[in-house]
């Protein structure tokens, strides 16, 4: 009984972790924003930072590891293999919240210092949007982190609870 | 003195995997106390002239300093914090004996090394992104690059950033091999009762 209410915990944190990746890449991707500046316009895309590029790149990978590892079955010997890569999408999904978070936060207060200018004051709705996304990420982060505790208590024994 | 603390190294490293633990940990600490210093003491300043008043030039003075970004601050923080556990647990693993074993030490040392794996490379990450917009600037934003009138400080950073880099790749093997530990426990000093260090 134990095992099976484990291992429904571990599908619906995983089922979690994917929606919060895959809305996170959708809000990401389709954040879009045009504004007029006089007579220059200039449109706001995601793709005009390197960093969010990166972030969209990222939770695809993790959305799609997910959805993947959903249906590994549950005797299969791989589930040594998936703490490994659960380590390591944990690593993916915080470096990339991190450099997004970073490059967001300069655009929206700027960098007195090296003499840019917020820009999120001319595309209020694109910052919003990026900030949505942001948020999804951290969310999807957090399930991860929960996810690799859980897998390593599943599969690794850390309490040395049973004898070999 | 030299005979106890080779005796003491001895003890701590009875295996093969934990001597390779040990380098290993030295090697991170080693890495990300150098990446934290010279970000930390990265700091440029220069004159430029930014106008002419008549015939005189005018000068103004700027520093680069790493506080004024928060990504660098983050960056000195976070590695300064990796080197402080790996610090704590060169001395735990050249020091502990009876306690291996005991309650959740070996749980917690692999909880933690899973903490700073991801701690360094958010802040890796984070100085690395920042760094390429100071590099090539935006012009979507309308953001000019710094790196070409702040030459030694986008080095000096550049630098800091590589260590951090090998700290990170450091840190993921040390925590796989924490992690390896959990599946199949094994001591890392010998049954022999440790020295003390008093000469």
């Amino acid at each position: 009984m134990v095992k099976v209410t484990q291992r429904l915990g571990g599908l619906v944190l995983r089922f979690a972790a994917f929606c919060a990746a895959l809305g996170a890449v959708i809000a990401m991707v389709t954040s879009r924003e045009r504004s007029s500046f006089f007579v220059l316009s200039l449109v706001a895309k995601y793709s005009d930072l390197a960093a969010f590029k990166y972030f969209v790149i990222a939770n695809a990978i993790v959305s799609v590891y997910s959805f993947l590892v959903l249906f590994l079955p549950k005797e299969s010997l791989l589930w040594k293999f998936v703490v490994v890569l659960d380590l390591m999408v944990t690593m993916l999904l915080t470096s990339s919240l991190s450099a997004a978070v970073a490059v967001a936060q300069v655009g929206k207060r700027g960098n007195a210092n090296a003499g840019w200018l917020p820009i999120c004051g001319q595309v209020p709705r694109f910052c919003d949007q990026i900030t949505g996304a942001l948020i999804a990420g951290l969310v999807a982060l957090i399930l991860y982190v929960f996810l690799l505790i859980f897998s390593i208590h599943s599969v690794v024994d850390p309490f040395l609870l049973r004898k070999s | 003195m030299q005979m106890a603390v080779s005796k003491l190294l001895l003890a701590a490293t009875s295996r093969k995997s934990c001597k390779v633990l040990l380098g290993l940990r030295v090697l991170a600490f080693s890495a990300t106390l150098s990446a934290a210093i010279v970000m930390g003491l990265n700091k440029e300043t220069k004159t430029f002239v930014v106008g002419n008043v008549g015939n005189t030039p005018v000068k103004a003075t700027f520093t680069a300093k790493f506080q004024h970004t928060p990504a660098f601050v983050f960056f000195v923080v976070a590695n300064a914090m990796v080197s402080f556990h790996n610090m704590l647990m060169i001395a735990m693993q050249l020091s502990g004996g009876k306690r291996e074993f005991a309650g959740f030490h070996l749980l917690s040392v692999a909880i933690l090394d899973m903490l700073n794996v991801t701690l360094i490379s958010a802040a890796a990450n984070a100085a690395a992104f920042i760094s390429e917009v100071g590099k090539n600037g935006n012009k979507h934003a309308r953001w000019d690059k710094i790196c070409d009138r702040f030459v030694t400080y986008c080095d000096h950073g550049a630098g800091a950033l590589i260590t951090a880099f090998a700290g990170v790749v450091l840190m993921l093997i040390i925590s796989a091999i924490s992690i390896s530990r959990l599946a199949q426990p094994y001591k890392c000093t010998s049954t022999v009762a440790t020295p003390s260090v008093v000469p």
